[in-house]
């Protein structure tokens, strides 16, 4: 049954071939809508969405934010905020033979209380604010026990430091009186995962778990929850907007988009035969990243001396002796790392959260004073600069030169200033420019990183994510720089947006000259974008080489097993879960 | 945790010197001193002063001393003997004077206190979780009528309903029969029915402006994705919001104890001077007056004393109630 529709049609392809007709399904989701009541006008959040899941099957919902995916996944648990209402539809459970309507039970009623967490568990994207931090893991999962399973006390401690193991958190009788904030992202997310299967739900929903981790972490987070998926046979709803992560997992994926499911299919048939032109498009976002750079890559290079040239930089924190003599404890955050930076290109800075990526950007800038090491900035022909001898004054002249671009375009801007007053905001500083210059300089600005430039008296809460990230981008061309270093300046935006963000910088460079340093842990991006990258572990550099070399033919183990991490958008050729491990 | 109490301690003998010494400073700036503000009103009211008197008491006192002597002799009494010194406007030890008040002033501190957390936290929780409801907006109103109204009037107004209607006796804490009797059950109950309208009105700006901190901070907290967490563990909605978002919300309602408490002694003032109160702010107001000045120095380092222990103790719980602070 393959039909082709206009939008807001579901578009159903191969679905027959890949079930048995006879498997009922555990949950399905039969026209579901639901509004959210503003003060002036209905959002449709979510409109008329059917789908089913099946035990020991992975549905993937995709669709960039703001397209209904995690509204969605919560109604089925019943968990609507408050102008939120659903007003359609059915939600049909089936776990032990009497079907349920979940849409149909009283508002907090001890049916859907039950089925929170009892039934259906919920892992999130942040680990970090999903976990109350004043409280211990363990009594947090130990909390779902006592309230499902009506163990006592000593069977749920029990209970729990085995569902910590399950998970592979190592030391779990350790770690069940610990508190969220002494745990790692990764291991956060476990803690989460126990705490959502502690009860043994015939389904898990999955809401963007691993955005908010790095690649390493990523997929053993995913392996983890495929596994567990497995010898428990739960029905698995993963939403993402990841189509690596989509390719990697997903049995059958559903693509949403402005509150519908505009096409639904196994993952084969989405991935290499999609119909509807919205999968397409974000198909080619993500593909278009992984080819690597498509930018001319003909720039004539090596004789020219680097602009910037980092030496033996090493940044040490703690280490200070304590009131009584006793030395502290150490961290070489960055250590020893050296390298070129050349007039015009883009070096790629890549490694998981801690290698002092971040770190290294700020002790180029000297945001934060580097302990050992030498920063050469070379501005113009046979001029040297060296910048940790800097004074105050000259140093901000260097921060003129080199600017940089956050990686939270929500955090980043002030929401009580207008765009206008944001992106002046450097010139005003830097003072010599009149009111009426400054407004003319700010429209030009506004138009290279392809904004209206009537947008200038706006405030920051008008614009979305990615244009939030282009006024920032503004922002740091503001004073006309030499190198900007890019902060996971991309990392908080979706698929399609940052390939645009990313080919809007290519475009600036081309204008206007400028070098990047480009700090992520988004290796495909990377590669798009960078002619060189530098691998970070540990605060060293590993491996520092072309784009191209690192990602297909890298020579350490550590970049190996940090390429083969990096999920592949394609699901007949599956990268991630068979990686290499790397031990350290 | 208990070498971080030591150390704490440790710390705040550095800050309580020089405490003593701003107190001792703050005393001793106005122009003239003790003698002088009574000799003034000596001649005011036509009395004969002598000078060769007035000669031999600047002796006496030390008036003639240099200021360092003076703080000396002050700090050395106070450290060594707990002499605080002696009033000159009453003739007694200033910590007699001290201590008889302070028992008074304490319990009502301490049952505004309570009575203040008693209103202001359900309220508070009730106007976040039903937020722009009608009685949110009910509560607001009167949380801004309590704020705003100056806190003698209220005073006034509640004296005069309990006399009038309720038949009371109104100011100080005990009806006249029972002032100086020995303590009986009589007495507490007697105790009770006066404790009601100064509790009330030192507690009321406290509770309004409290409701507005917690309304605030649970409002934040409530849409924070770990009270999702719990909602999707199954848990029942008033626990949710007790167990999760209020403990969290709870941090700046104890950290304000800090200055709670130096606030109860000269903050009510006002109040008490109205009611005719037997605490501790009328007298350092009488103090201050009458430079008295070993009384008003003793009251000024009392509160300095009283704000770091404040600051120990919300400290402490704020510790026991976030492990993110005990831990760092």
């Amino acid at each position: 049954m393959t039909e082709v529709s206009a939008v807001g049609e579901i578009t159903r392809v191969g679905e027959t071939a890949q079930r048995p007709a006879s498997s009922d399904p555990v949950l399905s989701v039969e026209g579901l809508s639901l509004d959210f009541l503003l003060r002036r006008h209905i959002l449709h959040a979510v409109r008329n969405v059917s789908f089913t899941l099946e035990r020991g099957k992975t549905l993937c919902l995709v669709g960039e934010s703001g397209s209904g995916k995690s509204v969605t996944a919560r109604a089925l648990m019943r968990i609507v905020d408050k102008p939120g209402k659903i007003t359609g539809g059915k939600v049909v459970l089936n776990t032990d033979g009497n079907p349920v309507d979940v849409t149909a039970l009283p508002d907090g009623s001890k049916e859907i209380l039950k089925l929170r967490g009892g039934k259906i568990g919920l892992i999130f994207q942040e680990p970090m604010s999903s976990l109350s931090p004043v409280h211990t893991i363990g009594s947090q999962i130990i909390e779902v026990l006592r309230l499902h399973r009506a163990m006592s006390k000593k069977e749920a401690r029990a209970e729990t430091i085995e569902l910590l193991r399950q998970v592979e958190i190592s030391n779990p009788e350790e770690m069940i009186d610990r508190y969220t904030f002494e745990f790692s992202g990764g291991m956060r997310q476990r803690a989460m995962i126990a705490m959502a299967l502690a009860c043994d739900p015939d389904i898990l929903i999955a809401d963007e778990p691993t955005t908010a981790l790095d690649v390493t972490t990523q997929a053993d987070i995913l392996g983890l929850i495929k596994r567990l998926q497995t010898s428990r046979g739960m029905a698995l709803l993963l939403i993402t907007h990841d189509l690596g992560v989509v390719a990697e997992v997903a049995d059958e994926v559903a693509v949403m988009r402005y509150g519908r499911i505009v096409e639904m299919g196994d993952v084969d048939t989405i991935f290499h035969a999609p119909q509807h032109p919205y999968t397409k498009r974000l198909l080619a976002s993500t593909v278009k990243l992984e080819k690597g750079r498509a930018a001319s890559q003909s720039r004539p290079r090596a004789e020219t001396v680097p602009i910037l040239s980092v030496r033996d930089v090493t940044k040490v924190y703690g280490g200070a002796k304590e009131w009584f003599g006793k030395a502290a404890f150490a961290l070489k955050a960055v250590d020893s790392v050296s390298f070129d930076l050349h007039a015009g290109e883009n070096l790629g800075i890549v490694g998981e959260s801690g290698s002092g990526k971040t770190t290294l950007g700020r002790l180029i800038l000297r945001v934060t004073e580097p302990s050992e090491g030498a920063i050469i900035y070379r501005p113009e022909r046979g001029e040297e600069v060296d910048v940790r001898a800097l004074s105050k004054d000259k140093l901000r002249d260097f921060h003129r030169q080199v600017r940089l671009v956050f990686q939270d375009p929500f955090a980043s801007l002030n929401p009580r200033m207008t765009v206008k007053q944001v992106i002046a905001d450097p010139l005003v500083v830097s003072g010599g420019m009149t009111g009426k210059a400054i407004e003319e300089k700010v429209a030009h600005l506004l138009e290279l990183v392809g904004l209206d430039p009537l947008a200038m008296e706006r405030y920051p809460h008008a614009f979305s994510g990615g244009q939030r990230q282009r006024i920032g981008i503004a922002r740091a061309l503001a004073l006309d720089p030499k190198i900007i270093i890019a902060d996971e300046a991309t990392s908080a935006l979706d698929g399609s947006i940052r390939s645009q963000i990313l080919d809007l910088l290519l475009d600036i460079q081309r204008q206007l000259d400028l070098s990047y340093i480009f700090i992520s842990h988004d290796i495909s991006t990377v590669r798009y974008f960078c002619d060189r990258v530098a691998v970070m572990h540990k605060g060293k550099i590993v491996e520092l080489d072309t784009a191209e070399k690192i990602c297909t033919t890298p020579e350490e183990a550590y970049t190996k097993s940090l390429i083969s991490a990096v999920p592949s958008p394609d699901p007949r050729n599956k990268r991630m879960l068979h990686r290499h491990r790397f031990q350290a | 945790m208990i070498r971080y109490i030591f150390k704490r301690l440790v710390y705040m003998i550095p800050t309580l010197f020089g405490m003593s010494l701003i107190a001792f400073l703050i005393i001793q700036l106005p122009p003239g001193d003790y003698l002088t503000s009574m000799i003034a009103s000596m001649t005011q009211s036509g009395q004969n002063v002598d000078p060769r008197q007035i000669a031999l008491l600047r002796e006496i006192y030390g008036f003639d001393d240099p200021i360092h002597v003076q703080y000396w002799k002050w700090i050395t009494g106070i450290v060594t003997r707990g002499d605080f010194g002696h009033s000159f406007e009453w003739n007694r030890p200033v910590s007699d004077l001290i201590w008889d008040r302070m028992g008074g002033t304490l319990t009502l501190s301490i049952a505004s206190l309570l009575f203040v957390w008693a209103v202001s936290i359900p309220i508070g929780i009730y106007s976040a979780v039903r937020r722009h409801s009608i009685s949110d907006h009910v509560f607001t109103f009167f949380g801004f009528l309590g704020l705003a109204i100056p806190n003698f009037i209220l005073a006034l107004t509640l004296m005069y309903v309990s006399y009038r209607f309720l038949g009371q006796s109104v100011g100080g804490l005990y009806s006249p029969e029972y002032v100086g009797a020995p303590m009986s059950w009589g007495k507490l109950l007697d105790f009770l029915a006066h404790l009601w309208i100064p509790v009330i009105v030192i507690g009321t700006a406290g509770t309004a402006k409290l409701i507005r901190i917690l309304r605030a901070n649970l409002t934040d907290e409530l849409h924070k994705p770990y009270v999702v967490t719990a909602r999707a563990k199954g848990l029942p909605e008033y626990k949710v919001v007790l167990k999760y978002p209020v403990r969290i919300a709870l941090n700046p309602v104890v950290s304000a104890i800090g200055w709670v408490l130096p606030e109860l002694v000269s903050g009510i003032t006002i109040t008490a001077i109205v009611l005719n109160l037997p605490t501790a702010g009328p007298l350092l107001l009488r103090a201050l007056i009458s430079q008295d000045m070993y009384l008003a120095g003793s009251f000024i380092l009392l509160m300095g004393v009283l704000t770091l222990v404040g600051m120990l103790i919300s400290d402490i719980l704020l510790a026991l109630l976030d492990p993110r602070i005990r831990f760092r």
